[in-house]
């Protein structure tokens, strides 16, 4: 094995109510890539946060190249060496491409008594950065004209300007397109062959066999097992993961289709989706499949009246629907989970009574005023029905765990006892544990008559649940698939794009 | 018509200059050069107290008490003069940015230590410091006879035709002009504006931003304090009152995004020079005075919502060939 | 769901929160009921005739026409937003006023101008924030410019004193002769407890909380967020009004510079009573005590000849003290708790 370039000893983190970090030990070593696993929570990013001088341990040591080292700011992490690229692109939309890759490390020249930027020297070196990683855009465009794939690239370029020893890549590949995710990739040999140690975050399995040499596994907080990535399965690690064997089989259940409720004809706007068209059966279960940023938020965000198309009809049980705001969408039924919880979803610091009972609040008006009474008896039984986890109803939902926030968001939407629910990347995010459970009642919805609409960017799962599959590209409806017509490489393929030739098509709804 | 909006700086000159030439072709003794460096002069608090405010807003902030702290300090620096002995000018400027410095900082660190919101805490000692000179003062103002002959001399020197407190808004302006582009502290404060989670993750810290910029901010006014009180030959206690709206105005008028992270020392320096020439122009075309204030507030509802046309966030592009021109000749 | 075991293990989820006695005892309500038991015993004990009903009648003058327009600032800064115009649009109204009263109008249409003027200028805030987009503290920075240089064109440095006797009567006189309650304070009360039942007990007023708690969640969940906005607006420029109409009827004078500076008052009022300046929690009894509270402190000290202006700064020391403390004393306990 690879000298260890970084070793962490016996690392605890207590946070009120919860030991974050537990004795955790692990090493990372020179040209290697160590995936770092295990469900939210279990104290990845705790461990991300201590490396990166965010937090400080209540105990433990990191080591560099055998010199005991204490970051108490986020500087020291990375005058240390240690870069992390985040989750969500943590960067200046309104500064340039070179100005985000030196931000807090920026070159200077004395001039006189004052020591200035040496923009020049920022400039070109950026630049060469970015030629290094073949990205395609110059060092002075300003951020926000870039996609979220090339914000990628400037945080490595950000990690590259230091020559930083350590890479942290915190679930990169979340919001990249399969091309994307293969450049990214790339660079990550790259980095390898230079020497660095890399320490990988992702929920993909198929990524982190892919790329990973080693692999740490923690489960609430303590290390539950470590080895090399070729010597271990994926039902292994699954297990180690969630402390207990996972069903990863979809059950399929047989639900018998009924009328159509839902009939969208040439839906389209100027740059997002357009001629978007497909119908909708009680009882069905309806996937939307592409890459993320193929338009199928956006689609459906104006089906439920979030935005206004600017042709198209949609027909709910045969009635025409004239969508002002989203109240004419759930009046006739409809509803949308969406896929954001924490900005889009849940009003957090409001309790979950007051969260479920939101998008239904007429039906608890008796007179004029509110009736907590009823309002209660709502909660309690969806809350019930969804296995909600809490002390109270009145708890705030900022103090639950994502799937339970999840479930209070889902809550709020059957509460409005909907017809045709609009599932948006339900299981982002969500631990393997919470999935299966996600996914069960998804089926049991439909069971109990609603037409399911579910967005998702899983493979498996579109396949596992769903009853016909629509596949999107760059805004518009390139391919659906009748259950049992399908296969994953014909799906993946309409979903990139490419022109394959032995599509199996059906009529187009 | 879109690359204005997109260079708002520029259209904002460009304004500027279309209303000079207007008000001179009606009023031709406006355009005589006198009265030009006049619109200067009489602008040159308002450039200096708007690039303090300018690096407030950048990182989120506001400053309500630029103008209490303006008034407060003037009156302290008049006291100084009436009882002290008698100085050279420039020791009461120091005398001036050191009370004003000291003032800001004790918001910066309420604001920045404690985390306090900035509204609420330049609101709270916007009172203080309006109370306070009259504390302070006895309730009496201190009138030119009483502050001694250098103390008023200062601001009236000139030089090229422009009074000292002008010069001194050029060295202001220059000083603040290179902290913002080519420091990295200054730059910093973009970062912390635009996305303090991020700035952190930098190393870059957004409580000491917050006490250095309001310390900043201070220190402006603090200097305006002395000139003002010196150059107007009074001190009391409803110096420059409600003037901190006039200096936010011009901030935005300028294009200093109240989001923060967003906004130059250009922009700024602009949008005061707008309201400057609108409230000068007003006597030379024999308008009522009166009219200054509602122009101003049709001025600043303009201005807003001109940038939120040239701010406002496009769709995505997710159609390939989308129809972007049609997209871009809305804009 | 179905591999873990049943609710069996767990205890019931409960409909209240465990409230315990202290919880309830350190509320920022209990605070400033305290507070404002405190003022009146400092007062009593200071000057004895602050109790004379007359004395306190005629202190509720001071802070009713403020304490109305505190009303509806609260719901706005319960959804983020906030009017720094209300101080223009008291003198806009009563500008109103005045130049119907100088067209010979009676009491009954002075008044209505006087709040018809605040309505428009409600819904001039509205629409430009609500179509716009830009924070509500610059637009109405803009309209607050605009509102006040309109009554300044108008007047310039002149002065409307001539009005009807029944007109002044009504802001002089007390409404019933005992207790003499002022028609201002009334008002203030029977709002008060309006505002109450709409916040705390309507749907509508539950949107508030959410849409201050998060705007975008509270779209997405059919709540017609711009209209609620739209609205708050104008109902913040049409009690404004009111409160013009009430301003120039006590004092039968009106002025460019009517309620200068009121937009400040108002927002500490609604900052002392509870309200958190980012939006989503907040409660109208504690801006309804917080407004007794500086008030009647105010009131006191004039009677101990406080001079105004000192009274100005002991109310800014008790706005960031008020909120400053609750940090300090977070920290202070946390430090003692945790090592975070």
């Amino acid at each position: 094995m690879a000298p260890s370039i970084l070793s962490l000893k016996g690392l605890s983190k207590q946070f009120p109510g919860v030991k974050a970090l537990d004795d955790v030990s692990f090493d990372l070593s020179a040209g290697s890539v160590t995936a770092l696993i295990g469900e939210n929570g279990a104290g990845k990013s705790t461990i991300v946060k201590i490396l990166t001088g965010i937090y400080t341990p209540d105990a433990g040591t990191i080591s560099l190249s055998g010199t005991q080292r204490h970051f108490s700011t986020p500087r020291d992490a990375w005058n240390a060496g240690i870069a992390a690229i985040h989750q969500e692109t943590v960067m200046f939309d309104e500064l340039s491409v070179a100005e985000n890759v030196f931000m807090g490390h920026m070159p200077t020249k004395s001039a006189g008594v004052a020591k200035l930027v040496d923009w020049p020297r920022i400039k070109e070196r950026t630049q060469s950065l970015l030629t290094r990683i073949e990205a395609d855009f110059d060092a002075t465009t300003p951020l926000k004209r870039l996609s979220v794939a090339q914000k990628h690239m400037v945080e490595v370029a950000r990690a590259l300007s230091h020559d930083a020893r350590v890479v942290i890549m915190d679930e990169p590949t979340a919001a990249l397109s399969r091309h994307e995710i293969d450049e990214l990739f790339e660079l990550v040999e790259t980095l390898k062959g230079e020497g660095r140690a890399i320490l990988f975050i992702s929920h993909k399995f198929d990524e982190i066999f892919r790329l990973s040499d080693r692999w740490v596994c923690l489960r609430d907080g303590k290390k539950v097992g470590e080895g090399a990535t070729g010597e271990v399965s994926e039902p292994d690690l699954v297990k180690l993961m969630v402390g207990r064997p996972i069903d990863q089989v979809f059950p399929k259940r047989d639900i018998p289709l009924g009328e159509t409720v839902l009939t969208v004809k040439g839906l389209s706007n100027a740059t997002e989706f357009d001629d978007i068209s497909f119908s909708l059966k009680k009882g069905e279960i309806l996937g939307f499949y592409g890459l993320v940023g193929a338009g199928r938020s956006e689609a459906m965000q104006c089906l439920f009246g979030l935005t206004k198309p600017e042709r198209g009809t949609i027909d709910v049980n045969g009635e025409r629907l004239v969508l002002k705001a989203p109240s004419d969408a759930i009046a006739a039924g409809l509803a949308y989970v969406p896929e954001d919880r924490q900005h889009e979803g849940a009003a957090l610091p409001l309790s979950i009574r007051e969260n479920t009972t939101l998008a239904s609040l007429t039906e608890h008006v008796r007179g004029v005023f509110l009736s907590r009474q009823s309002e209660r008896a709502a909660t309690r039984s969806l809350g019930e029905r969804l296995d909600v986890r809490a002390a109270s109803w009145e708890t705030a939902v900022e103090d639950l765990s994502g799937g339970n926030q999840q479930k209070v968001v889902i809550a709020k939407w059957l509460a409005t006892k909907p017809k045709i629910i609009i599932l948006d990347e339900p299981t982002k995010g969500i631990d393997v544990g919470s999935k299966a459970a996600v996914h069960d009642f998804i089926g049991e919805l439909a069971e109990d008559g609603l037409a399911v609409i579910l967005i998702t960017s899983e493979l498996p799962e579109a396949m596992g649940l769903s009853d016909r599959i629509i596949v999107m590209h760059e805004g518009r409806i390139v391919d659906a698939f009748d259950r049992g017509s399908w296969t994953p490489e014909a799906i993946v393929a309409s979903a990139t794009g490419a022109e394959a030739a032995q599509r199996h098509k059906v009529s187009a709804p | 018509m879109t690359w204005l909006l997109r260079h708002r700086e520029a259209a904002l000159a460009i304004l500027i200059a279309l209303m000079v030439t207007g008000v001179s072709l009606y009023a031709p003794a406006f355009a005589a050069p006198s009265s030009l460096l006049g619109v200067l002069n009489d602008t040159a608090f308002l450039f200096m107290l708007v690039l303090g405010q300018t690096m407030v807003i950048l990182t989120r902030g506001i400053d309500l008490s630029v103008a209490a702290n303006l008034a407060l300090t003037g009156m302290l620096v008049a006291l100084i003069g009436q009882y002290g002995p008698e100085l050279p000018g420039l020791l009461y400027v120091a005398f001036g940015i050191i009370i004003g410095a000291g003032l800001g900082m004790l918001i910066g660190l309420l604001v920045g230590g404690l985390g306090i919101p900035p509204i609420v805490v330049t609101l709270g000692a916007l009172a203080i410091y309006r109370g306070l000179i009259v504390v302070i003062g006895g309730g009496d103002q201190v009138n030119a006879s009483e502050m001694g002959q250098s103390f008023q001399a200062f601001p009236k020197i000139s030089f090229l035709g422009l009074t000292s407190p002008v010069w001194i808004a050029i060295v202001v302006s220059l000083a603040t002009w290179v902290f913002l582009t080519r420091s990295r502290t200054g730059r910093g404060l973009y970062a912390v504006g635009g996305n303090p989670v991020a700035a952190r993750y930098c190393g870059i810290s957004l409580s000491r931003a917050q006490v250095l910029v309001y310390t900043l901010s201070g220190a402006i006014a603090g200097l305006c304090g002395y000139l003002w009180v010196a150059r107007f030959g009074v001190a009391y206690s409803e110096i420059a009152l409600g003037y901190e709206l006039t200096v936010i105005a011009a901030c935005v008028i300028g294009g200093v995004s109240i989001g923060g992270g967003v906004g130059t020392v250009a922009g700024a320096l602009l949008g005061a020079l707008f309201l400057g020439v609108v409230v000068n122009a007003l006597p030379t075309m024999q308008v009522s005075p009166f009219w200054q204030m509602a122009i101003a507030g049709a001025v600043i509802l303009g201005a807003v919502v001109l940038n939120a046309r040239a701010e406002a966030r496009p769709k995505k592009l997710i159609l390939r060939n989308a129809r972007l021109s049609a997209s871009k000749g809305s804009a | 769901m179905e591999s873990v075991s049943k609710a069996a293990a767990r205890a019931p989820i409960t409909d209240r929160l465990p409230r315990k006695l202290s919880d309830i005892l350190l509320s920022w309500e209990a605070i400033l009921l305290a507070l404002l038991v405190a003022v009146f015993v400092a007062n009593a004990l200071a000057t004895p005739w602050f109790l004379d009903i007359y004395n306190l009648a005629d202190a509720t003058y001071n802070f009713s026409e403020k304490a109305i327009i505190a009303l509806p600032m609260a719901l706005l800064i319960l959804v983020r937003e906030i009017d720094l115009s209300v101080g223009a649009i008291v003198a806009l109204s009563a500008l109103g006023v005045g130049l119907a009263a100088s067209a010979g109008l009676g009491a009954p249409l002075l008044i209505i101008v006087g709040i018809a003027v605040g309505v428009l200028c409600g819904m001039f805030n509205g629409l430009l924030v609500t179509s716009i987009g830009v924070p509500s503290i610059v637009i109405t920075i803009g309209t607050m410019s605009l509102f006040r240089g309109i009554a300044q064109v108008s007047l310039g440095d002149q002065a409307i004193t001539s009005f009807p006797e029944d007109f002044t009567a009504l802001g002089q006189s007390y409404l019933i002769a005992w207790p003499p309650i002022p028609l201002s304070f009334t008002l203030f009360l029977i709002f008060s407890v309006l505002f109450v039942l709409f916040l705390h007990k309507t749907a509508t007023g539950r949107t508030l909380y959410a849409i201050g708690a998060n705007p975008v969640a509270a779209q997405f969940s059919g709540i017609p967020v711009a209209r609620i906005r739209f609205w708050l607006f104008t109902l913040s420029g049409t009690l404004s009004g009111l409160a013009g109409v009430l301003l120039v009827s006590r004092f039968g004078v009106v002025r460019p510079n009517a309620a200068l500076g009121w937009e400040l008052d108002v927002i500490t009022m609604v900052i002392f009573g509870g309200v958190a300046i980012a939006g989503g929690s907040g409660t109208i009894p504690g801006v309804v005590l917080a407004a007794f509270v500086l008030g009647f402190a105010t009131f006191g000290l004039s009677l101990l000849n406080v001079p105004g202006i000192v009274i100005t700064v002991l109310l800014g020391l008790l706005l960031i003290t008020s909120i400053a403390m609750p940090i300090v004393l977070k920290r202070l306990l946390s430090r003692g708790g945790s090592s975070r």
